[in-house]
């Protein structure tokens, strides 16, 4: 059995929103409809996106990192959205794990969204049904496309490759490999509700500068004769004029 | 989360109309064993009448949380998993069984199966099966909202004994103006224990918000994005306006009318209700007593408005700042 999930890599998403945009072109041009938008150029617009990035501040001050954090359904091994809804639109794929919504059985109650507790359902104020991110269900078994590009919008789109597409269930896939080598981890652990989409956290990277390497061979534009003096942990401020 | 006025109505209004029919039922049960003045068929009549309209008003208020409610026949197929299928399964049947309670009586229809003298025995066997189906009708609606565990206000059993005495208290207070003013002689009877059902659910919810200012919530904003440090604080949510996970997770009152709606329906829910119980109780006024209802109902729409507003989504730590 496969689940098909995504893996984002935090280390590397810069927060452009292109995943955000190229979610919301592609299924907003899809067989479903349009997702709705309302005063998209007014004072308070409003809309359907099924994912979006957010941005937190992890530390004090000097001592912050700036977190950009894309967010969109996680399509959860045991989904607390499924047995809640009470017409059956809302279902899990066997075969490949995806939470879907069927938007003609779809009655609107808003019970599933109560039960996500990842805000993760948006509800379409115009079509008055729950609405969620389908990992791109119509473009990753559509066999029009290239192969290569079976993937969700929002994966191909990522200018850093910051997202990953595969089956989480497959120890060999490029998912699996990424959450088991790089300390994959899953959102909100402790409602048990299995995300099969993880993250990959933030790493520490560290550059040595040798002040050999600075000198007028390799950086032919550099001016070391004004340079400060340095000290002898050599950093890149000091060779600012 | 941000209270929504059908979702509101549709459990205060069933609540009472659930109540009522409680009342109707016990006071004919206790007249068939002797141990109550035998009342006219009349007063269930009109009793029976009462609650279907309260009840149908509640299904009609639950239509119009529905974005699609032509498909609303549809919300009775999954009632294995989810309690509001169950609910939706669950409150046309005590309808039915109420409507058919109240149809007994009218009919006039009295044959002695059992050979025991006791009045009117099919209505004493399909109100016993209503009653039942009115605990289940109160547990399915209550259970809707407890049974989402990560909403941690609602996620106790609290939730559900509230729910029941709460509906109870004030059916039971319905019951007693009207028996007033039908001139039936359980005025004392269902006001005796309107008093004991508000005294005791007011220890119930008073219990519920105790434990409700006390709760240490699993979901911190730290787990929320998986970030180990002790200061996390969220700069962007990801877009300009608003969305629907703004609107719909947050009641959108300043604190302190937060704070107030709390008073004002520990007030009107427990307090007045009592003092006029007591009063109209004394005087034998209908006037009185129907006050007494009214008030309580008034307060349990604040009650319910606080107790939706209350719940705290664990979503909103990915929705905190513009």
């Amino acid at each position: 059995m496969s689940q098909l999930a995504l893996v984002i890599d935090l280390n590397v998403c810069v927060g452009c929103h292109a995943c955000v945009t190229s979610c919301k072109q592609w299924n907003t041009s899809g067989a479903a409809g349009p997702l709705f938008d309302e005063n998209p150029y007014g004072k308070d617009p409003t809309g359907t996106f099924f994912n979006r990035v957010q941005t937190y501040e992890v530390g004090n001050f000097p001592n912050t990192e700036t977190i950009h954090f894309p967010k969109s359904c996680l399509h959860c091994e045991d989904a607390p959205c499924v047995p809640v809804c009470p017409t059956g639109a809302s279902y899990k794929r066997e075969n490949d794990g995806i939470v879907l919504v069927d938007y003609d059985k779809c009655i609107g109650c808003k019970y599933c969204s109560w039960a996500c507790p990842y805000g993760a359902r948006e509800l379409d104020e115009k079509e008055q049904v729950m609405t969620k991110c389908t990992l791109c269900v119509d473009r990753i078994y559509d066999e029009s496309l290239p192969e290569a590009e079976r993937k969700p919008a929002c994966v191909m789109a990522c200018p850093t490759n910051a997202r990953l597409f595969g089956d989480v269930h497959d120890p060999d896939s490029e998912v699996s490999v990424a959450i088991r080598e790089q300390g994959g981890y899953q959102l909100m652990p402790e409602w048990g509700t299995k995300p099969a989409n993880h993250y990959l956290p933030r790493r520490k990277t560290k550059m040595h500068i040798h002040e050999d390497e600075l000198v007028r061979v390799d950086n032919p534009l550099k001016k070391e004769d004004i340079r400060h003096k340095t000290t002898k942990d050599v950093t890149l401020d000091d060779w600012l004029l | 989360m941000h209270p929504a006025f059908s979702v509101i109505f549709l459990t205060t209004l069933i609540g009472a109309g659930q109540g009522l029919f409680l009342a109707l039922f016990s006071g004919q049960l206790y007249s068939a064993v002797n141990l109550l003045p035998a009342q006219s068929s009349g007063f269930y009549i009109t009793g029976s009448i009462i609650a279907l309209v309260l009840m149908v008003g509640g299904l009609a208020a639950s239509f119009l949380h529905l974005g699609r409610p032509e498909r609303a026949w549809r919300a009775a197929s999954q009632w294995r998993t989810s309690w509001l299928s169950r609910e939706v399964i669950i409150l046309p049947a005590v309808m039915g069984l109420v409507f058919v309670y109240g149809v007994l009586h009218f009919s006039g229809w009295q044959p002695d199966w059992f050979g025991n003298g006791m009045p009117n025995q099919p209505a004493l066997i399909v109100g016993a099966i209503t009653t039942l189906a009115v605990f289940v009708l109160y547990i399915a609606t209550a259970m809707i909202y407890a049974s989402i565990k990560f909403l941690q206000e609602w996620a106790s059993v609290l939730t559900v004994i509230n729910y029941t005495l709460l509906g109870a208290a004030s059916g039971f207070t319905l019951a007693t103006a009207l028996a007033a003013w039908q001139g039936a002689g359980l005025t004392g009877f269902y006001g005796s224990w309107a008093v004991i059902l508000t005294l005791v659910s007011l220890i119930t919810r008073a219990a519920s918000l105790y434990r409700n200012a006390r709760i240490k919530y699993k979901s911190t904003v730290q787990t929320a994005i998986g970030m180990r440090h002790s200061t996390v604080v969220q700069k962007a949510m990801g877009m300009m306006g608003g969305s629907y996970n703004t609107r719909e997770y947050f009641h959108g009152a300043s604190a302190a009318w937060f704070r107030s709606i709390k008073y004002i329906f520990l007030v009107l829910v427990f307090p007045v209700p009592l003092i006029l119980l007591w009063a109209g109780l004394s005087a034998a006024s209908v006037q009185v007593l129907a006050v007494a209802f009214v008030v309580q109902y008034i307060g349990l729409l604040f009650e319910r408005w606080f107790f939706f507003a209350q719940a705290n989504h664990p979503q909103n730590l990915y929705y905190q700042t513009i």
